[in-house]
């Protein structure tokens, strides 16, 4: 076989970014077709439902559920106050003795009132939400009631793994080569919303300090599982995150541990430091696969945003290849030859391999899962 | 709609899984079905590709190729245009295609019921059996607040809901009160939102017209039969069945590319054949074991993500599935690390290794999870890791399946002075007969011996019992298979599937490392006699082939027993296999591993020696 698919994750110098920005619930779009937005811009917003809270209010009355129609002050769809009554009894032999009534517990709306079981259902106040471009941009479609769709042209760089939320903010290189591990000295006020390029380590003190600073980001080859331990308080059992909320977004390149940054990698952060960037730390490993992201906009006309069809990356002879398990992790290779053959391994295991030379000319064969291509 | 050889003479089965698409090609040759070929590419369901077909596509043109490598034919073909070509006419097409899918997460279920312990529990192995994964179980009396269930029913936005909960006749009021918090959580499908959550109603049928009026306006109402009509009556199948149903109809309609995938699986006459959720389909298969040998059997399939343990125990043969939702070899394997802590991963390795280096190792398989351990120190690593999931796992499987909870008991005399009560679990390691292994790491561990190693480090059987791994992980593909061609999925599980191990016989109870723990005479099928008292602590591998059978004599030392009626001698026959008769006295209940490190890497390394788990230069 002359080819064969693999994973791969995008690293490019220019490609049209196609990013939906949808609400959670339907709502209002702020914005046309056409639009040239900003990251910051709000582009849609909608009100959330507020929190439901049950109330037993037959309970609270002292009657059967089936007996609360005669004394309920309220039907679904009221708006309540805290001072509203829901329902009240007439007293000791009608007379208004010992009359009692139950006021509402929040502000809201009434949702619901059951008879088989005396609950009614109460919505606290509708919650605002607003969504954000997240990337400079137009906006090339918009989904009514929805969302917007907004593209642009940009420098990618997908990460591996990442925590924290969106963000924007300047990139700024800090490590000189991409196997560097920055000194806590570099930064200073100078990295004030800034996102930082470190090389190949990001040590917890120096987070430590970076978030002191008020950095926005930091970019990493690698970092340590104990740090992130430490930095969130638990330990990532699956790997779901992008919503902590830890003061700035961490994205890493390669992975866990110290790995220099691909020289790819390096040399578009190192082009691109300050410019501006959008980035996130938003990971899913597990069914619909979210990998962090960075996006750097250049300038383009729209007839360029034309996006390439998704395709999968293809190992084939010459393909570059980074190696991502032990023996040789971090490093990179050429293709020379993909034996059809399954071929045993160190670990015994019999898998399909392929044959790859290093740059000094040494070569070796691994297992075909364990590289990814790196798209030219 | 089923077919007979004549039309079923070439078959593709696909299992479309959260990470690997695997393809396996059933033919019809000399008069039987066999497996003959097998391939795998990446699981597409996600971006970029947002299409499950395409690596439908790239493994079925791996099957291809292969087999036209098998056949020296290169007129073979099984698709022409992505599409397949069915029926078969002579080198070109296939008569049927069939799928499995747990891709996209698989089927993701909430089940509410009013007692967690009864109709609750009841609603969670409906919805286990029918093969989903439970997200919660919202029950009247699971102390939560109700404002805490509506919250949390609100996000976790499942595929769909079922929903349980009283007797016939009995009273209405909870459960009515669980539709209102369902009602007023509005909860929204995890798939797309342009249609309503479907909800199983399977609870008291007197409440069924206060459940439509609380819920028919807001999600799409499904009403089937009470689960549990009785208390002391579980009646799963037509709530597995709408389960089933909407799965179909549903949530796979929402998968990407799910709509050409369910278009493409059919018979030779284009009748559709519905794509099944791969644990289903596995749990079919397990169900057909039990019931033709007539025995008790426990299975376990363990993923990237998710770890399953199936079991039939009892002359009912009662069935039970288990997901472990967050146990697994890849995408969950850092999880594992976190429920077990490293110190119960670190007592299975027989070498010092760096704690730190080793979390990060785990962290970068978590995300890079289609990795394979190229050297071998990570697969001892891998495989350390491996046996805590599974303990993990089986410890969930036995806590569910129990007896019903909340039945009354009559019980006799000799019952009176015994802790048997209801709700105990059925799962008995010493009646157990066979255990079944699949899942990558046991279907495809590169020496039988480590599957076997693994089998008995965690789950620990007790007594006799036979050892099956599933040899390259088609049990979903057959389970599917059986549904339009039973014959063809039975030989080819008897004659492709299922690899014998052989078997394991480890007496229960407690002894002292050295001191005398198991007098053990095997005549074996070649006429040898293999004779020994074995010290506690020890393990002892005799080779017999599949197939074949050893005659043995077994007497347990003071404080050890062999079999459920407590025999301390027992004349048995030992089934052989791939790998032959393991012979363990490390004892049971309890099992424990010495305590000093240095002494327990001595030892670790002496049973990997005897099993033949690994090359000798590890173990020196």
């Amino acid at each position: 076989m002359g080819q064969a698919y693999s994973a791969g994750l995008t690293v490019t110098d220019s490609m049209i970014v196609r990013k939906e920005r949808i609400l959670p619930l339907k709502g209002k779009v702020l914005v046309t077709k056409g639009t040239k937005v900003k990251a910051e811009d709000v582009v849609a917003e909608t009100l959330l439902p507020g929190k439901v809270v049950p109330f037993n209010l037959a309970n609270k009355l002292g009657v059967t559920p089936a007996q609360l129609e005669k004394y309920i002050k309220i039907k679904p769809g009221d708006q309540i106050t805290k001072q509203s009554i829901l329902a009240e009894n007439s007293g000791l032999f009608g007379l208004g003795i010992f009359k009692s009534e139950v006021r509402s517990p929040v502000d809201g709306e009434v949702e619901s009132i059951s008879a088989v079981t005396g609950q009614v259902l109460l919505r606290e106040p509708r919650i605002p939400v607003q969504v954000r471009a997240f990337l400079d941009g137009i906006i090339t479609d918009v989904i009514p009631d929805e969302g917007v769709v907004i593209e642009n042209k940009s420098a990618y760089i997908q990460g591996i793994f990442g925590i924290g939320d969106e963000t924007t903010g300047e990139l700024m290189l800090l490590a000189e080569t991409p196997d560097d591990e920055i000194d806590a000295g570099k930064i200073n006020d100078s990295c004030k919303g800034k996102i930082i390029i470190a090389g190949s380590f990001v040590p917890f003190h120096v987070i430590e300090i970076a978030r002191k600073h008020g950095v926005k980001a930091i970019i990493t080859g690698g970092i340590d599982d104990q740090d992130i331990k430490k930095l969130l308080g638990y330990d990532i059992g699956v790997a779901i995150t992008g919503h902590e909320n830890i003061g700035l977004t961490i994205v890493c390149t390669e992975g866990f541990g110290k790995i220099t940054m691909a020289k790819k990698t390096f040399d578009l952060l190192k082009q691109y430091s300050g410019h501006k960037a959008s980035v996130h730390g938003h990971t899913q490993i597990r069914a619909g696969v979210i990998r962090p992201e960075i996006i750097i906009p250049l300038d383009f006309t729209e007839d360029e945003l034309v996006s390439k069809e998704a395709s999968m990356p293809i190992l084939e002879i010459g393909t570059l290849i980074r190696i991502i398990r032990q023996p040789h992790f971090g490093t990179i290779a050429k293709v020379t030859a993909l034996p059809e053959e399954l071929t045993k391994v160190e670990s015994e295991t019999l898998v399909r391999i392929l044959e790859a030379e290093f740059d000094d000319g040494t070569r070796i064969r691994i297992p075909r899962a364990n590289v990814e291509v790196i798209e030219s | 709609m089923q077919y007979d050889e004549k039309r079923l003479t070439r078959i593709v089965a696909t299992d479309c899984g959260s990470t690997t698409t695997k393809a396996i090609l059933i033919e019809y040759v000399d008069g039987e079905y066999r497996q003959t070929i097998r391939g795998e590419a990446p699981t597409t369901v996600e971006a970029p590709l947002n299409d499950v077909t395409k690596g439908v596509i790239n493994s079925t043109q791996e099957l291809e190729e292969l087999a036209r490598l098998k056949y020296n034919n290169p007129n073979i073909k099984f698709m022409e245009n992505g599409e397949f070509i069915i029926p078969r006419k002579g080198d070109v097409g296939v008569d049927a295609y069939v799928s499995t899918s747990s891709a996209g997460g698989g089927l993701q279920m909430m089940v509410t019921g009013v007692v967690a312990s009864m109709t609750g529990e009841s609603a969670e192995r409906a919805a286990l059996g029918a093969g989903a994964i439970v997200m919660d179980l919202i029950a009247s009396n699971d102390k939560r607040m109700n404002h805490e269930k509506i919250e949390r029913i609100r996000h976790l936005r499942p595929d769909m809901i079922l929903m349980a909960g009283g007797e016939d006749g009995g009273t209405i009021k909870h459960v009515v009160e669980m539709a209102e918090l369902v009602s007023g959580a509005d909860p929204k499908p995890r798939l797309g939102s342009s249609y309503k959550l479907p909800v199983i109603y399977a609870g008291n049928n007197q409440a069924v017209d206060e459940i439509k009026k609380t819920l028919a306006s807001k999600v799409d109402l499904i009403v089937t039969d009470n689960l549990r009509p009785k208390l002391e009556t579980e009646n799963l199948g037509p709530a597995r069945d709408k389960i089933h149903d909407i799965f179909m109809e549903h949530v796979m309609q929402q998968a990407p590319g799910y709509n050409k995938l369910m278009e493409w699986t059919q018979g030779p006459d284009h009748h559709r054949v519905p794509i099944m959720p791969t644990p289903a389909a596995v749990g079919n298969i397990m169900q057909t074991i039990a019931k033709d040998e007539k025995i008790e059997v426990v299975g376990v399939d363990i993923g990237g993500a998710t770890t399953d343990v199936f079991s039939v125990f009892t002359e009912d043969y009662v069935f039970n599935r288990t997901v472990s939702a967050n146990l697994g070899m890849s995408y969950s394997i850092s999880n594992v690390l976190a429920s077990s802590g490293l110190a119960n991963i670190m007592r299975w390795v027989p070498f010092d290794i760096n704690e730190s280096e080793l979390r990060n190792m785990i962290k970068n398989k978590m995300i890079r999870p289609t990795t394979i351990p190229s050297l071998l120190e990570e697969l001892v690593l891998e495989q350390a890791i491996a046996k805590e999931a599974l303990r993990l796992a089986f410890e969930q499987h036995k806590e569910f399946a129990s007896s019903l909870k909340g039945m009354q008991r009559q019980r006799d005399i000799s019952e009176a002075f015994s802790q048997s009560t209801s709700g105990a679990s059925i799962v008995n390691l010493m009646s157990l007969d066979l255990l079944v292994g699949s899942g990558g790491v046991l279907s495809h561990a590169p020496r039988r011996f480590q599957t076997v190693m693994m089998l008995i480090d965690a789950f620990l059987p007790e007594g006799v019992t036979r050892l099956a791994v599933d040899s390259i992980f088609m049990m979903p593909h057959l389970g599917v298979l059986s549904e339009i061609s039973p014959k063809a999925a039975t030989e080819v599980f008897r004659k492709d599937c299922m690899v014998y191990l052989g078997s394991c016989v480890a007496p229960v109870g407690r002894g002292k490392y050295g001191k005398p723990a198991l007098y053990a005479k095997l005549e074996l099928p070649d006429g040898t006699v293999f004779e020994e008292n074995i010290p506690f602590g020890e393990v002892r591998l005799i080779p017999c082939e599949a197939g074949k059978v050893a005659k043995a004599i077994l007497k347990a030392a003071p404080g050890l027993i062999l079999d459920s009626s407590k025999a301390k001698e027992l004349s048995v026959e030992l089934h052989g296999g791939q790998v032959g008769i393991v012979l363990d006295t490390r004892g049971r209940q309890p099992f424990t591993l010495p305590t000093e490190k240095s002494e327990r890497i001595k030892y670790l390394k002496k049973w990997m020696r005897e099993l033949k788990a690994y090359p000798e230069d590890i173990l020196v």
